[in-house]
């Protein structure tokens, strides 16, 4: 009786352990299955490097290279304003500052992680979109070519995706710079360097692989955010220009999704088969390469 | 130059302004969402709003409805996602050897956390809802955010684990229990407050989520129909807080939307502190 439970519970556990490998085998083999019908009957060309979104039209066009475009760049721009300053924060709090400052800024930074992207989209639509529309108006303002997009526009989704992967930078980094052994600061205060010139010339470097990993998983939260830029983005297919209005993957398939059918949802979903790539690729970069300069050091 | 006079470096001087003003800025930015939506979600909150539906009839907005279909997704998600969790824990630190397997699973679990919730949300929508027949109901909802929070359950579980000491697990082998037993009656009761750690990290991450229940679990703001039909509920479509907030903020309804985040934001906060709470007793235990 208790071996034959003993024997019931080792098995149990075994199944447990192994859904998470299931999940992910599932999520794969579901993601290409329904991504990769929409493909075919377009053509490989004609959607991924097709710039007429068009689905519901009369002659529809499945073109989304603008939407892959302004997904790399609207990334690749949040990472240029959030990174510098997470990174900043992060040596702030390893080695700056004073521990009643570090007890302030430290729960803010969880906290910030802890706000739902809803919440976000939320404070983007009535405090950046209204900065945006003033500064457009007055860089525009006697330019009749250009479409006003009333501050919904990529800038905008950019400043809401800074923000959003503050926290993440800020906590990995952080954490990359403490593991930086005191001989190392050490050996440069020796040599008269004083503490700045030690931060970036000794434990930024030292820290580095730990700084890289922050920032691609920043890459992979900005990219895989929807809710947040559904409503800031402004949501027309557009070339990725500062004060256009734009869509983002996953803003695509959020605004489109409920009244799609046919063709029109296989599409949606090869959206989602192009941002699952994009995904998969960074969790292998961060999984093999960064892992292993991780084990190396 | 004197020894004693010592070098202006203009540089280190910037360096530390921006430094500080990097760390300060993160805080500040907290602080003004916090007072933003304080100051302006407020005025929204009265009892109507919080003890009624939105109704046509009368033109009143509420949330019950969201309030109770996110406390159902909480249930039901906890009941499936804890035990599998746990259960995947307990294997990767009592029962598997380290080796090739482990490593898979926990190359899974690191991929898992890396999907972001509108890849679920597809998923959800495509398997549990078309290919399962679940349509958009709560239970389709459950069963995607399970596959989302299983990683945190699995992760902090594993953390709580290792603490317990390995002696305990000898003595009690040294009396002759057996594994599942020893585990029974030791390892899980002495790793319960990491445990419980866990769960509570779950619940913040299925309050604050959307993308991902959007498609599975649906939008309806309807309440059970009777006390006989808390169960069929399950089966029906029910939008969560942060859904309703994002058709509210959809259709223009500011203030509508504002009185929904002011809440979230109290229950993020409250459950941030707390997982500090009992982390830190924790520590001092």
């Amino acid at each position: 009786m208790n071996n034959k439970s003993e024997r019931i519970m080792a098995a149990v556990f075994f199944v447990c352990g192994i859904t998470a490998i299931a999940a992910v085998f599932a999520i794969c083999v579901y993601m290409i299955s329904s991504g990769v019908p929409a493909l075919a009957k377009i053509g490989v060309i004609d959607m991924l490097f097709g710039t007429k979104w068009a689905p519901t039209a009369s002659e529809p066009g499945f073109g989304i290279l603008y939407i892959i475009l302004t997904s790399i760049v609207g990334t690749l721009l949040a990472i240029i304003i959030g990174v510098p300053i997470a990174l900043l924060t992060a040596v702030f709090l390893a080695e700056i500052a004073p521990k009643g400052l570090s007890r302030v800024v430290k729960p803010a930074v969880e906290l910030l992680a802890g706000i739902p992207s809803v919440v976000y989209g939320l404070l983007g639509i009535l405090i950046i979109k209204p900065i945006m529309y003033r500064i457009e108006t007055m860089i525009y303002a006697g330019d009749p070519s250009h479409q006003m997009t009333g501050g919904a526009n990529l800038i905008s989704a950019v400043f809401v995706l800074a923000v959003m992967i503050l926290p993440t930078v800020v906590n990995v980094s952080e954490t990359a710079i403490r593991a930086v052994p005191q001989h190392l600061r050490n050996s440069s205060y020796a040599l008269g360097a004083t503490k700045i010139t030690t931060v970036f010339k000794v434990t930024i470097p030292a820290a580095k692989s730990g700084i890289i990993t922050s920032i691609v998983l920043g890459v992979g939260r900005a990219i895989g955010e929807a809710m947040a830029i559904t409503m800031v983005a402004g949501n027309v297919v557009n070339l990725p220009m500062p004060f256009n209005s734009v869509r983002f993957l996953t803003t695509g398939i959020v605004s489109e999704m409920s009244y799609s059918s046919g063709l029109h949802r296989q599409a949606l979903f090869t959206i989602g088969l192009v941002l699952f790539v994009f995904i998969m690729v960074i969790n292998i970069i961060l999984n093999t390469t960064l892992k292993k300069a991780g084990e190396d050091e | 130059m004197t020894l004693y006079k010592k070098k202006k470096r203009p540089l280190d001087a910037l360096m530390y302004g921006l430094i500080y003003f990097s760390g300060i800025f993160v805080a500040a930015l907290l602080a003004g969402i916090i007072i933003y939506i304080v100051v302006n979600g407020v005025p929204s909150i009265n009892r109507t709003f919080l003890s009624t539906i939105k109704s046509v009839a009368t033109g009143t907005f509420g949330i019950l409805g969201y309030m109770v279909n996110t406390l159902y997704i909480i249930i039901i998600t906890l009941l499936i996602a804890t035990p599998i969790g746990i259960g995947a824990a307990v294997y990767l630190t009592e029962y598997a050897k380290p080796g090739r397997l482990v490593s898979f699973i926990e190359f899974a679990t690191e991929t898992l956390s890396g999907i972001p919730s509108i890849i679920f949300g597809l998923f959800g929508m495509a398997f549990f809802g078309q290919s399962c027949h679940l349509g958009f109901s709560i239970i389709c909802g459950s069963l995607t955010l399970t596959l989302m929070i299983l990683p945190i359950v699995i992760r902090t579980t594993q953390e709580a684990l290792k603490t317990v000491p390995e002696s305990y697990r000898q003595g009690a082998l040294g009396l002759g229990a057996k594994k599942w037993r020893i585990i029974r009656t030791i390892v899980l009761p002495s790793a319960l407050p990491g445990i419980v750690t866990a769960i509570i990290l779950a619940v913040g991450r299925i309050v604050g989520e959307s993308a991902a229940l959007l498609f599975t679990a649906g939008s309806s703001y309807l309440l059970p129909k009777a006390l006989s039909g808390i169960f069929s509920h399950i089966m029906e479509s029910g939008g969560t807080m942060t859904i309703g907030l994002y058709l509210e903020m959809a259709e223009g309804n500011t203030d509508h939307a504002f009185g929904i985040a002011l809440i979230l934001i109290v229950l993020v906060l409250g459950i941030n502190f707390l997982t500090k709470f009992i982390t830190s007793k924790i520590t001092k235990g």
